[in-house]
């Protein structure tokens, strides 16, 4: 039985193919479109999935979507029932998507689908925070664990706790919007100037250049904190539910000025903010843990969700306890909703057993589009690119041998990545040892901020040699401290950036300034060809590990096929490019290589759909439709209400119009474009004043009576006697419905 | 769209959210306006009406 999930409408849209609850294939789809976190239909994504099954449409037995959008919206009207008056501008802004697409997201789905050819498969709805739990536990090698999703928000839940067993997932408590750990982290990602949903890497990666001088702050002004992890946010300082802004003048007040611009300074007092927001996210993370522990009594957590991807609150999780051990999803973030659906939907709503595999069911997740040898070789002589051919082991033994001397290196092999991070089949190679190559690599291949750290790929046979971390991080999900015998002190009055200019270890380009590195073990059983490469670098240099990161430049997805990777490399500093059997040197490339690569960026979305094409019949539709209107508006009605006699010559003329249309309708092309687009002009001018009119009318009285009986879906009251913040979930929903 | 207003009706039932389906009507109808307003003949009549 063939089941595809789907994730879509939001941001990273992806796509997931089961075969009998084994794991066939899942893509996302920004990494076809070359547009980051890609929200569209996965239509590319969906194709490969059914193509690397080898089946059409027709051979899957059910499509399931990632989210329920009947209690997203009931979500979002309650959220402006109890923000009214304030906000309007969101909901003018908000619903005319709602009320033309996502409301109709059934039949959206379908449409899309279709264009794929064959018969509709029926369509399955997993609940958001659900989706994620099957993503985090069905493919884990635990018969039995405790599950924690966290995430900014799904339909209402934001955190959630489930119990694991056998092929059964039974929820336990939750928090819901807007108490929520993701939102709160988003918030200050914003505040610090980088972009919400694609930034909290950057802030958890500035958080060890400052002191956590404002945790207290936070803790005493921003959040009410309960022992057992939960919480509530003082909406006070917080604008994102119900507007586009996360945070508000009152929290700009607390922190001292306004939000950071993009590309402004980064100042100590920006990094003194990331520390502290970090250093509150674990402690909230740990106290939700151990409560978990505490009353499920499982020695194995299972994490998803978007704040799963803090690798730093995860090491410290693992490390900290209080669980036995922790498997993450490595696509933990909205993507992974899609393998999580359809896998709810095979042990879940089939009721089909589950037979855990070591060391999990993910398969490195490996499990993207694979290019074979002549396609790439196609690829590298259409675009004039000079190359050479090497058995495997002669490509090894280059590329460690041009890694020991410092060059950097694409590296491109086998089947593509599926989640945010690159494992070593479409990353970026180079020597650990350098003090410089962190500042290179960042600077001159991926044209991102000098402060991010890199991660190690490292032998997991040498993994305890080096780290304090000595079980398995296959995903680069946990951040580990490096051996103390390993690290060199920090001078005492480094502060900030400053501190990038000492070296903290001999690897240094992948110890971050608090002698962590976030972690990927690299194992021969999982990932053969990437083990063998660092051996050969190993062998060479001593070092049994790698610098490791994305095969891509800021702002751009991480390559897909082999133009990409071309390009990629042609565009950049980067000085080898390793990609299935051939070996490309920069140094023997045509100068206009570049050039013929470049690509024209994407095309922007349309802002409307485009205009009808113009066919006979539509124009003869046009001149009766408009005819029969304007008797019927200005011929029949407004004489009527106006005790106006008949106009008998605009009737006339209106038959003239009718009868021009019918019998030369191709003539009246033009006027039908204009008219059309007359149309839309007044309809953008309209929805809004109409929206607004609802608002007003409607939402606001409907809010305030709602606030006045004592209805507050926000939960904003703060307990201070409550213990917990926490309610009971309900039962797991049925899937044939989008509620 | 019958099958939208189905779907919300039993959402208001199972969910008890039957005060909500004043606005959800006057949201549908609103939704239906918008849906068949841009490129229709008709638009800028139905618009006028507002």
């Amino acid at each position: 039985m063939n089941i595809l999930g789907l994730s879509a409408f939001y941001h990273d849209s992806a796509a997931a193919l089961i075969r009998d609850g084994e794991i066939i294939a899942c893509a996302q789809e920004e990494r076809f479109t070359r547009r980051k976190n890609d929200p569209a239909f996965p239509r590319h994504a969906t194709r490969y999935c059914l193509q690397q099954a080898g089946i059409g449409l027709d051979a899957v037995d059910y499509v399931v979507f990632y989210d329920k959008p009947l209690l997203k919206f009931d979500r979002i009207l309650q959220t402006h029932l109890a923000l009214a008056p304030r906000t309007l501008p969101a909901f003018v802004r908000s619903m005319p998507v709602w009320l033309k697409e996502k409301l109709f997201q059934k039949r959206l789905i379908r449409e899309r689908l279709a264009e794929l050819g064959g018969p509709l498969p029926p369509l399955l709805f997993a609940a958001h925070h659900a989706a994620h739990a099957a993503s985090a536990f069905y493919p884990s090698p635990y018969p039995e664990a405790a599950v924690l999703c966290l995430d900014g928000v799904g339909e209402w839940a934001t955190t959630s706790a489930w119990h694991g067993h056998g092929h059964r997932l039974t929820p336990l408590w939750q928090q819901d919007f807007p108490h929520s750990l993701g939102l709160l982290y988003s918030a200050f990602t914003a505040y610090c100037g980088f972009r919400v949903n694609s930034g909290e890497y950057k802030l958890m990666g500035l958080a060890p250049y400052g002191e956590p001088r404002h945790v207290q702050r936070i803790l005493d002004e921003l959040i009410d904190l309960k022992d057992d992890g939960s919480f509530r946010l003082d909406l006070n300082y917080f604008d994102f539910a119900g507007t586009r802004r996360m945070t508000t003048e009152r929290f700009h007040r607390l922190f001292g000025g306004p939000p950071r611009e993009p590309e402004g300074e980064l100042q100590q007092h920006h990094m003194d903010i990331a520390a502290s927001i970090q250093a509150v996210t674990e402690e909230i993370v740990h106290r939700l843990a151990t409560t978990l522990h505490r009353e499920t009594g499982l020695d194995h957590l299972c994490l998803a969700g978007g704040v799963a991807l803090n690798c730093v609150a995860n090491g410290k999780l693992r490390t900290q306890g209080p669980y036995r051990d922790i498997w993450i999803q490595p696509a933990a973030g909205d993507a992974g909703g899609a393998l999580g659906a359809a896998l709810l939907a095979w042990h879940h709503h089939l009721d089909r057993p589950r037979h855990p595999s070591q060391p999990d069911a993910m398969q490195g997740a490996l499990l993207g589009p694979e290019y074979d040898t002549d396609t790439i070789e196609t690829t590298l002589r259409q675009a004039g690119a000079r190359y050479r051919r090497l058995d495997p082991d002669a490509l090894d033994h280059t590329v460690a041998e041009a890694l020991d001397q410092g060059r950097v290196v694409g590296w491109f092999q086998g089947r593509a990545e599926f989640g945010p991070r690159a494992l070593g089949n479409r990353s970026i190679l180079g020597d650990p040892r350098p003090p410089e190559m962190q500042s290179r690599i960042n600077l001159k291949i991926k044209f991102r901020e000098s402060f991010r750290p890199f991660a190690p790929a490292v032998l997991a046979e040498h993994q305890a040699e080096w780290f304090e971390m000595e079980r398995p991080s296959p995903y680069m999900l946990f951040v580990s401290p490096l051996k103390a015998q390993h690290l060199r002190p920090l001078p005492q009055q480094a502060r900030g950036l400053d501190k990038l200019r000492h070296p903290r270890s001999p690897v240094a380009a992948v110890t971050h300034v608090d002698g962590s590195a976030r972690l990927q073990s690299v194992h021969p059983q999982t990932h053969p060809r990437f083990h063998r490469l660092i051996q050969a670098f190993h062998r060479r240099s001593g070092c049994p590990m790698v610098v490791n990161t994305s095969f891509n430049i800021r702002g751009e997805p991480i390559v897909l096929t082999p133009r990409d990777a071309l390009r990629c490399f042609a565009r950049t500093d980067m000085d080898l490019l390793a990609i299935g059997d051939f070996l490309v040197d920069k140094r023997d490339q045509p100068p206009e290589l570049a050039q013929r690569l470049d690509a024209p960026p994407p095309p922007p979305e349309p802002e409307h759909p485009p205009l009808p094409e113009a066919t006979p019949k539509r124009l003869r539709q046009f001149a009766l439709s408009t005819a029969a209107a304007v008797v019927l508006l200005f011929g029949l009605l407004i004489p009527w209400l106006t005790a106006h006699p008949i106009p008998l010559w605009l009737i006339a003329a209106a038959g003239a119009w009718a009868l021009w249309g019918l019998l030369l309708p191709t003539s009246l092309t033009p006027l039908y474009h204009g008219w059309l687009r007359f149309g839309l002009l007044m309809g953008r001018i309209t929805t809004p004043v109409i929206l607004t009119v609802v608002y007003c009318l409607l939402v606001t009285p409907l809010g305030w009576l709602r606030r006045a009986l004592g209805h507050d879906p926000m939960e904003r009251r703060r307990d201070p006697q409550a213990a917990s913040y926490r309610r009971p979930s309900p039962p797991l929903s049925g899937m044939d419905k989008p509620f | 769209m019958w099958e939208l207003i189905k779907d919300l009706w039993d959402f208001a039932r199972s969910h008890k959210r039957y005060w909500l389906l004043p606005l959800l009507l006057v949201l549908l109808l609103l939704g239906a306006l918008l849906v068949i307003g841009p490129g229709s003949a008709l638009a800028p009549f139905v618009y006028t009406l507002f």
